[in-house]
């Protein structure tokens, strides 16, 4: 081919979607034309079964006996899935062996999975699944948090973290306060529920389709399952509808589960949990009991914390030890703690295994934090704000280390706040809710704000790595893979606009491919807000091996000097030559040049013990304040959400699209759980809201009237991928402002007399029997 | 006779003959519809993911009216004589997007994309009705049936507002004529009678159809927007052999506005339209019925079917018995009226005999009576009441002359607080007469506790919505000053 065409190949044009615009999910039209394909969109192989679960109707009993000769009888019935036909382990704690696959004879939740139907047809296969009939003696089961401390039941041993010395500060400190506070879970609620396909390959191989924010985690517990090596499983997903955490460890049960029964039966099986199965079967975000006692000086300022926090694990450990560290990291919000002893105990009780939700625990402990200085500044008399000010990290000193030893670097709260405050108009509009509850008989206004620390890494160490795929073919379109999952957070366009700005080529130009374990290996869960700084990294590894093969070829090529060839517009500049992306690929293949490269990451800095209890957990923090105004109905307890400014820190950002669309869901997603969405379980331990007809997540109209949302200017001060910071988990504490707001609002139903004690979800219920608990105290 | 029900898809016409009456549309689309793109994430019309568009012959000839429907809890057969339009049906030939779709698309959103379909649903129902950007309240009004857990909804009220802003797309508004024939040719004379699978739907077209369908299979599910009667099948997986559908009978759906102000509203009218004429009644029921469940919901649920249907949750009820309603009982053998509070006998039981459709519900005038309505919910919208109360005071000189006092949630069925009614009665309903009035209230009613509320909240919210009332009625609070739900 003559050098000429190389020259001519494309006319230049300024490169669209690079890291740092505001571009479009790169699926957003395939999302508005129904072209996106979920898992339970895919073409089914002929043959495919479907697969219903049976599960229990006890809390705590024993399986005496399973009968299944009314499935059986059931037209297309087709095979049961017992424990006798697991060829592996039939166990899918990745953690610890406590979570069966199905039920060997034990049963320690309602809705456990005791077996699983297969079927011709879905209806078939959920007539069988009904028509199993199943015996039980029944054992008395622990169904509270409260329950579980009497009987000292958990899953595993507490933990506590200290600083100073929290005993003695405490009996010297001026002012002293304890209370109860209790933190309610949450469902994930994602809008696609769990589900798995898994279709049998030669060789006894399984490819499994599966909706998993955590592919190696089932690759390996499928394969542990049927009891081969891991190379012979794949696991594939091309997106999520909707993850949170909820689809961490939770898939690996419904993946092995479909994946034993295509073995079982060597056809291709699905199974899809339907919303009430997948609300009643799999686990939630943490409640909490948190029990603490506080000294503090006449500034508010804390002098010695000691909290107990405990948390409902359910029935299992899962990823419980986990999410309490992380509750008990951030159970000082943004406070300096001097003397702290922080005690984390996971108490066991007779329910769904609860589970990974964005924060993993951070908000529980950060709500308790914020709710210890919220009562000091209460007694105090005082303006919040100046309590949570005195309280805050300083920049340098003393006053940097966490009580867990890692000290905070980047602390930004005296910036950040005083600018939401003013943007907000936070003092004026304080007086302004004053003067309007003064004069208005039964509604009452409340405002609020709270400020948000939240540290950045697993803290599982060896879970900060990450891989990522490159491939730039010779017409100059790339491929790209990495061990991150898309579940709606725009994840695959922020990797894909990072390896866009690396070639200097349109973000169109880079192919997003599904995450597949087959492609990038031993790869991380899409969690702990980690997906963007980890396999950005990653993918700019990769791209950058072969950029650099290609500024070799080229200034070999062109005569020029490695530094001369720039990568822009779509094209390439080697000295003084100017040719496409497209004719550069094409001539270093032709010169046999090797267009694929496969990049690695792993995050520098951090360490953890959990025997010491300290270490460097987070390699760095997000920060972000919001503000919340609320107005109540005293009568009933029925409030709205009038305005929230919410001002948020993502370091420089990949895509403020995308960054301001993950604020403002984690915000409104993080309001349900502090209102509206409220888990209630009967006597007998059964789960009674586990549809959305009965579990009231937010709605269109409970957003903020005015909603107000900005990027914090700054950049991480950590080399993160284009100093970005994560950002999926960090703003759901944002909402914290709108039960403060809350609780501001009862407070002022009886002319802020009393202390109000309200706890979470602050439903409307929960708001009027705190406004009536004042109501009686105070003899109004 | 069997016959097979008829449809279009988009434009195409399609004939289903051997699908089982209760498989629902949702199903059909995903199944042998081979349209992947409507999702279920809930099977029982609460989330808004199944949201597809029916169009039915409009007011005006040639004309095709939307309405957005939860194809979740629709069963097929109700298709007949209708369009269906699905998301894939949305984008021009050209491949260019609807305005509902490029709207979504520009204001970035969607996120994970699996609501995204319902949503743009709505969205186009809404476009296709209006010209121009409805206020806020009017766009939350049509979308609190669609749930998100991305994006917190923000960028989808820009859309709505923004795909007004685009190009208008006429090519459905241009294809009404060519729809409003093709469905001309689909009316039916006689209704549907199908059979498949061992079900049988049957659909008169007229009372007298409706009244033999009836007497022929006595008993037989009464099938009217399906908002309930979808999850006996997708959530309680009844078996239910004979379904009579009360969505073909056009008399049925009749309303009317006498000229005292009274209603007459067909037992087979929807909620969406029942909401248009109780909504111009009291101020109170249209805030009541724009948060009763969604506008999905609205446009297939009828008034009838919550009135027969008589859950002690349900919403229009206790402002019906505050008002004095009556409901008409029809069946081959005649018709007759009665009170609604005799209609419920029991919990789920009331007077209705096997044979007996609800034909109409008559609403009396207000004339000067101090009226209002209240709901509880722990969310505003598309959610059950924990508390529904409703207050109809009929005043001389000030003096209450009679009280009729009802709620909803705090019983085995919507029923009236006779003794607070009574402590009412002949005084003036002043502070002293509130006082009397709840400590009777409290002996009327002992409510249950459940994951809506408990029994502590239900008997301290009842007596506040009372005090509510009181503040109100005297007028010593404005109402605007009482009401946080159009608070802005």
């Amino acid at each position: 081919m003559p050098d000429t065409s190389l020259k001519t190949a494309a006319v230049p044009q300024p490169a669209k979607g690079h890291a740092g615009t505001a571009h479009a999910h790169d699926s957003a039209e395939r999302h508005v034309s129904g072209s996106a394909v979920y898992i339970d969109d895919i073409r089914e192989v002929a043959g495919t079964l479907h697969i219903a679960p049976v599960l229990s109707t006890r809390a705590h009993a024993r399986i005496l006996s399973v009968d299944l000769s009314g499935a059986e009888a059931v037209p297309g019935f087709v095979t049961a899935l017992t424990p006798a036909d697991v060829p592996g382990v039939n166990n899918f704690g990745a953690v610890k062996l406590d979570d069966p696959i199905i039920a060997e004879d034990l049963i320690e939740f309602w809705g456990q999975v005791v077996l699983a139907v297969a079927g011709e047809t879905l209806e078939a296969a959920r007539a069988a699944a009904r028509a199993v009939k199943i015996t039980y003696e029944d054992l008395e089961p622990i169904l509270s948090i409260e329950r579980a401390i009497e009987l000292d039941a958990t899953v595993a041993p507490p933990l506590t973290m200290k600083s100073g010395d929290a005993a003695a500060a405490m009996a010297t400190a001026k002012h002293r306060l304890s209370g109860t506070f209790n933190v309610g879970g949450q469902d994930h609620f994602y809008l696609e529920g769990h589900i798995a396909y898994a279709v049998p390959q030669e060789e006894g191989d399984m490819l499994v389709y599966s909706s998993t924010q955590h592919p190696t985690e089932v690759q390996h517990l499928v394969s542990r399952s049927l009891a081969i090596p891991d190379h012979a499983v794949t696991v594939e997903v091309r997106r999520m509808g909707g993850g949170f955490g909820g689809k961490e460890t939770q898939p690996a049960q419904i993946a092995a589960i479909a994946a034993l029964i295509a073995r079982k039966t060597g056809r291709p099986a699905k199974l899809r949990l339907d919303r009430d199965e997948d609300m009643i079967a799999t686990g939630k975000r943490h409640d909490f009991l948190i029990k603490y006692e506080v000294g503090f000086d006449d500034s508010g300022r804390i002098e010695a914390l000691a909290m107990d926090l405990h948390a409902r694990a359910g029935y299992s450990s899962d990823l419980t030890n986990a999410v309490v560290d992380r509750a008990m990291f951030h159970a000082g919000s943004c406070y300096y703690l001097s003397n702290a002893r922080i005690t984390g105990h996971r108490n066991k009780t007779h329910t769904v295994s609860n589970t990974a939700f964005r924060g993993f625990g951070g908000p529980q402990g950060y709500l308790a934090g914020e709710e210890v200085v919220d009562e000091i500044a209460r007694y105090l008399g005082k303006e919040p704000l100046e309590v949570r000010k005195v309280n805050f990290y300083d920049r340098e000193g003393e006053r940097t280390r966490t009580h867990y030893g890692q000290p905070v670097e980047d602390f930004i709260l005296h910036e950040l706040v005083p600018a939401l405050a003013e943007q907000a108009e936070y003092d004026k509009r304080r007086a302004e809710v004053r003067a309007f509850n003064e004069k208005s008989p039964v509604l009452k206004k409340g405002l609020y704000l709270t400020p948000v620390q939240f540290g950045i890494s697993f803290t599982a160490t060896h879970f900060n790595q990450a891989g990522a795929l490159v491939h730039v073919y010779s017409d100059g379109s790339v491929m790209l893979n990495h061990g991150g999952t898309e579940m709606g957070q725009g994840l695959y366009l922020k990797v894909a606009q990072v390896v866009a700005r690396e070639f200097g080529i349109d973000v169109a130009r880079v192919k997003i491919t599904a995450t597949n374990t087959s492609k990038v290996p031993n790869t991380s869960a899409t969690a702990a807000s980690s997906g963007s700084d980890l396999n950005g990294m990653a993918a700019q590894d990769a791209a950058r091996q072969i950029k650099e093969r290609l500024v070799a070829f080229a200034a070999g090529k062109y005569g020029c000097a490695p530094e001369e060839v720039r990568f822009a517009d779509n094209m390439v500049e080697a000295g003084a030559e100017k040719i496409s992306f497209a004719a550069l690929a094409r001539a270093a293949y032709m010169a046999r040049t090797q267009l694929s490269a496969a990049g690695f990451y792993a995050t520098p800095k951090i360490h953890w013990s959990r025997e010491t209890a300290s270490g460097h957990p987070f390699y760095y923090f997000t920060y972000g304040a919001a503000v919340a105004e609320v107005i109540v109905d005293t009568l009933t307890g029925e409030y709205r959400l009038l305005r929230a400014d919410l001002l948020h820190d993502v370091g420089r950002s990949l895509n403020p699209a995308i960054d301001i669309g993950q604020i403002e869901g984690a915000f409104v997603q993080g309001t349900g759980w502090l209102t509206s969405e409220e888990l209630w379980w009967d006597k007998a331990g059964r789960l009674r809201t586990h549809a959305p007809s009965t579990y009231k997540i937010p709605t269109v109209r409970d957003i903020a009237r005015d909603f107000r949302v900005t990027l914090y200017e700054n950049e991480n001060v950590e080399p993160t991928i284009h100093r970005s910071k994560a950002v999926g988990e960090p703003p759901f504490l944002l909402a914290n402002a709108v039960f403060f707001a809350l609780k501001d609002a009862v407070g002022a139903a009886i002319g802020y007399k009393g202390s109000p004690k309200l706890d979470a979800p602050a439903t409307p219920e929960q708001v009027l029997m705190a406004i009536e608990a004042l109501r009686q105290a105070t003899g109004q | 006779m069997t016959t097979s029900i008829r449809f279009l898809l988009g434009e195409e016409p399609m004939e289903i003959s051997s699908a089982d009456p209760t498989m629902t549309v949702l199903q059909w689309l995903r199944g042998p519809g081979g349209r992947c793109g409507t999702k279920e994430g809930c099977a029982e019309g609460d989330c808004g993911a199944c949201t597809v568009v029916l169009g039915e012959p409009g007011q005006e000839d040639g004309t095709v009216a939307y309405r957005a429907v939860n194809a979740c809890i629709q069963f097929v057969p109700t298709l007949d004589g209708k369009q269906l339009l699905t998301v894939e049906d949305l984008r021009a030939p050209s491949g260019a997007l609807h305005p509902a779709q490029q709207a979504m698309v520009d204001k970035h959103g969607s996120q994970c994309g699996f609501c995204t379909p319902g949503f743009v649903m709505s969205l186009f129902e809404m476009y296709e009705k209006a010209d121009a950007a409805p206020e806020n309240p009017a766009i939350e009004d049509q979308l609190t049936g669609n749930l998100c857990r991305c994006t917190g909804y923000r960028p989808i009220m820009d859309a709505a507002r923004a795909m007004y802003a685009l190009p208008r797309e006429t090519r459905f508004a241009a294809a009404q004529g060519r729809v409003a024939s093709a469905l001309k040719e689909l009316k039916r004379t006689t209704g549907l009678d199908y059979t498949a699978g061992g079900r049988q739907f049957v659909a008169p077209v007229t009372l007298e159809e409706m009244d033999g369908a009836l007497a022929a299979h006595p008993g037989a599910t009464l099938l009217g927007g399906g908002t309930d009667v979808g999850l006996w099948v997708t959530k309680q997986h009844r078996d239910l052999k004979t379904l009579v559908y009360t969505g073909a009978c056009a008399p049925l759906h009749a309303i009317t506005t006498h000229s005292d102000g009274s209603l007459s509203i067909g037992g087979g009218a929807s909620l969406a339209r029942a909401a248009e004429v109780l909504g111009a009644y009291h101020p109170s029921l249209a805030i009541l019925m724009r948060r009763f469940a969604s506008s999905q919901i609205r446009n297939a649920g009828t008034l009838g079917g919550n009135v027969a249907n008589g859950s002690p949750i349900g919403d229009s009820m206790p402002a019906l018995l505050a008002l004095g309603a009556t409901v008409t009982l029809r069946s081959a053998r005649g018709s007759r009226t009665l009170p609604l509070a005799a209609f419920y006998h029991d919990y789920m039981k009331n007077d209705r005999a096997p044979d007996e459709y609800v034909a109409a519900i008559d609403v009396p005038p207000l004339g000067g009576r101090v009226f209002a309505t209240y709901k509880l919910s722990k969310r505003f919208d598309q959610d059950i009441s924990a508390v529904c109360a409703a207050f109809a005071l009929t005043l001389e000189e000030g003096v209450v002359k009679e009280a009729r006092l009802a709620f909803g949630g705090m019983a085995g069925i919507p029923k009236r607080a006779a003794g607070a009614e009574a402590a009412l009665k002949g005084r003036v309903f002043d502070a002293d007469a509130l006082k009397a009035a709840l400590a009777a209230l409290a002996e009327d009613f002992s409510p249950l506790s459940d994951m809506r509320a408990s029994a502590a909240y239900r008997a301290l919210a009842a007596a506040n919505l009372l005090r509510r009332f009181q503040l109100e009625a005297s007028g010593s609070v404005p109402a605007a000053e009482l009401e946080v739900y159009d608070y802005a």
